[in-house]
């Protein structure tokens, strides 16, 4: 589902962020990406929704090689992908109902009574249902992750991305993220998810990806933790 | 349920049906329209501010524009009330000419007939250019006798002058007619170039609106910058955030073009008074009244269209500008 080939990143500052990567992440697999501040996790999840470019190498996601997209195109790639930010990035001008909304009204295939159906499902996933007409500012870290997660999956993408989703979150919200992450993965989801989180991640029993200094490394619980 | 939900996850969806696709372009178009108009009413000032400028630019010309169509039509209101000579032949006597002149009289689109002798118009003459000498030397009178035709002023007898003309030419008392034009013809060229200058001017102003509309929208696309960005983010295309901007523009010009339709036909009932009685001095009943409802539809279809194109020329560059592309 997401295929890493050799990739390297070289920012325009001339920065070399990631040297040669590569990894594969199957249909419906759960996959975290962990390492030290700066090794490369989030450069690694902006190329899939083509937020960066690759220097070199090939990325294919869903079998479509990313080189060839065309830039018109690029928005479609994204609303098959669900991002999670560490930071949720709402809109705190409208309610919960409508920044959960707001990628089916970008798709524009969906009736309003559809989204609404639709929305309300998804915010049943995260537990807020009866939040749905609350302003987002009004919502704590954990309930903002949370409407950010019914955001991305609303429009039942079939691949979610998430760097830091749990970077503010005490450790029992923490865990309640990664659960529900879980769950979609179940339903047939590919998850890959950026944490430094090592604790966290550990208890999930996922495969993990090391990075170090934008290269792939073996990883090593013990020597980590 | 619907049907996407049952078919396996491996499967592309389907589109929807066209029908469906329109029904969910329409609403989703409406819904634009409706949270757009929303987005205005959350910076109130703003949009007020803008609407002002907008409907003092486009009253202006509107104003120019309704008070030379009242000037004109009043014009075209002398033309057809303008005096006809009729110069008769030498030989026509006094008799036949005073003939002429009642039968004239009694046509339905004759208002007066009035008839100078050849005397009295030599009479006229001598006085009026004081070259009394010179013609006291002429052993003959050069001046024919004039018969002046008046043709109703009553507007609602559409009068053709020329069909009248040709008709008075015909009689064989009659030598030469001529309609005495030359100023209604000066006054349509003065409103001729009071035409072209108030296109002129409605052009130049149009374009003023389509910057106020522009940098008012360029400005909303700066307050709104994170959200822009969060949208892209997601999957939103340049177009889709274009769009609620777009509709901002049309918003901006509607409510423009009210703002002018009302400051012209307060302006209008302001200087009504006064009008009609600088007229009624004249003898005319010539009133300003208000904006014709051609007007009316020309303000408030051009309004949305200048904010649309103004937004349109902004929107678009300057959403493309905002990270990611
Ligand atoms: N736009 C950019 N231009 C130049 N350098 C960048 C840019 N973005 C990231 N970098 C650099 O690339 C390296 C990797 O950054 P990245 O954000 O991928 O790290 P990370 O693993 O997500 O770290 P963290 O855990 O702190 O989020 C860092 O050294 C960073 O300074
Ligand atoms: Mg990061």
């Amino acid at each position: 589902m997401i295929q890493f080939t050799n990739v390297s990143k070289r920012y325009t500052n001339g920065f070399v962020a990631l040297n040669n990567v590569s990894f594969q992440v199957e249909r419906g697999e759960m996959v975290f990406l962990t390492g030290h501040s700066g090794a490369g996790k989030s450069t690694v999840l902006k190329m899939i929704p083509l937020l960066e470019r690759q220097s070199e190498g090939q990325i294919v996601i869903d079998n479509k090689a990313l080189s060839d997209i065309k830039r018109r195109y690029i928005p479609a790639l994204r609303r098959d992908i669900g991002i999670i930010f560490q930071d949720s990035k709402l809109l705190n001008d409208r309610n919960v109902f409508d920044n959960v909304a707001l990628p089916l009204l970008i798709s524009g295939d969906h009736h309003p009574r559809e989204i609404g159906r639709r929305v309300r499902a998804a915010l049943d996933k995260v537990g807020l249902l009866e939040r749905e007409q609350e302003s987002t500012v009004a919502l704590s870290g954990g309930e903002r992750q949370r409407v950010g997660i019914a955001r991305a999956v609303v429009n039942r993408p079939k691949v979610l991305i998430a760097d830091e989703p749990t970077g503010n979150l005490d450790p029992a919200l923490s865990q309640e993220i990664m659960t529900l992450f879980e769950q979609f993965q179940q339903v047939g989801v590919t998850v890959l998810i950026a944490s430094h989180d090592l604790g966290l991640i550990g208890r999930m029993n996922k495969r993990i990806l090391a990075l170090d200094h934008g290269q792939l490394v073996e990883f090593q619980a013990e020597e980590s933790l | 349920m619907s049907s996407s939900e049952r078919r396996p996850p491996s499967v592309r969806r389907n589109r929807p049906s066209l029908k469906a696709r329109l029904q969910n372009y329409l609403a989703l178009h409406f819904h634009v329209l409706t949270s757009s108009l929303g987005l205005l009413g959350r910076m109130p000032l703003s949009t007020f501010m803008a609407a002002m400028v907008i409907g003092v630019a486009l009253a202006l010309p509107t104003m120019l524009h309704v008070s030379l169509s009242k000037v004109q039509s009043l014009g075209a209101a002398w033309q057809e009330s303008a005096q006809i000579s009729l110069f008769l032949r030498d030989t026509t006597s006094e008799n036949g000419a005073l003939a002429l002149q009642s039968e004239v009289k009694g046509w339905s689109e004759i208002s007066s007939v009035k008839y100078i002798s050849a005397e009295q118009a030599l009479e006229e003459f001598r006085q009026g250019s004081g070259l009394g000498d010179v013609i006291q030397m002429l052993d003959k009178n050069p001046l024919p006798a004039v018969l002046v035709v008046y043709p109703k002023l009553d507007q609602s007898t559409t009068l053709d002058t020329e069909v009248l003309l040709s008709k008075l030419r015909a009689r064989p008392e009659v030598e030469q007619a001529q309609l005495d034009l030359e100023w209604v013809q000066r006054l349509h060229g003065l409103i001729d170039l009071a035409n072209r200058a108030v296109l002129v001017f409605g052009l130049l102003l149009a374009l003023a609106v389509l910057f106020v509309i522009g940098n008012t929208i360029r400005m909303a696309i700066q307050n709104r910058r994170d959200e822009i960005e969060v949208i892209k983010l997601i999957g939103g295309s340049n177009a889709f955030v274009r769009r609620p901007f777009l509709y901002s523009g049309v918003w901006y010009g509607l409510f423009g073009g009210l703002v002018a339709w009302l400051l012209v036909n307060v302006l209008l009932l302001l200087l009504d008074g006064p009008v009609q009685q600088l007229a009624a001095l004249y003898g005319s009943d010539f009133a300003l009244g208000l904006i014709g409802l051609d007007t009316t539809l020309l303000l408030l279809l051009a309004g949305p269209l200048l904010g649309l194109m103004g937004a349109w020329l902004v929107a678009g560059r300057r959403i493309r500008t905002i990270e990611p592309v």
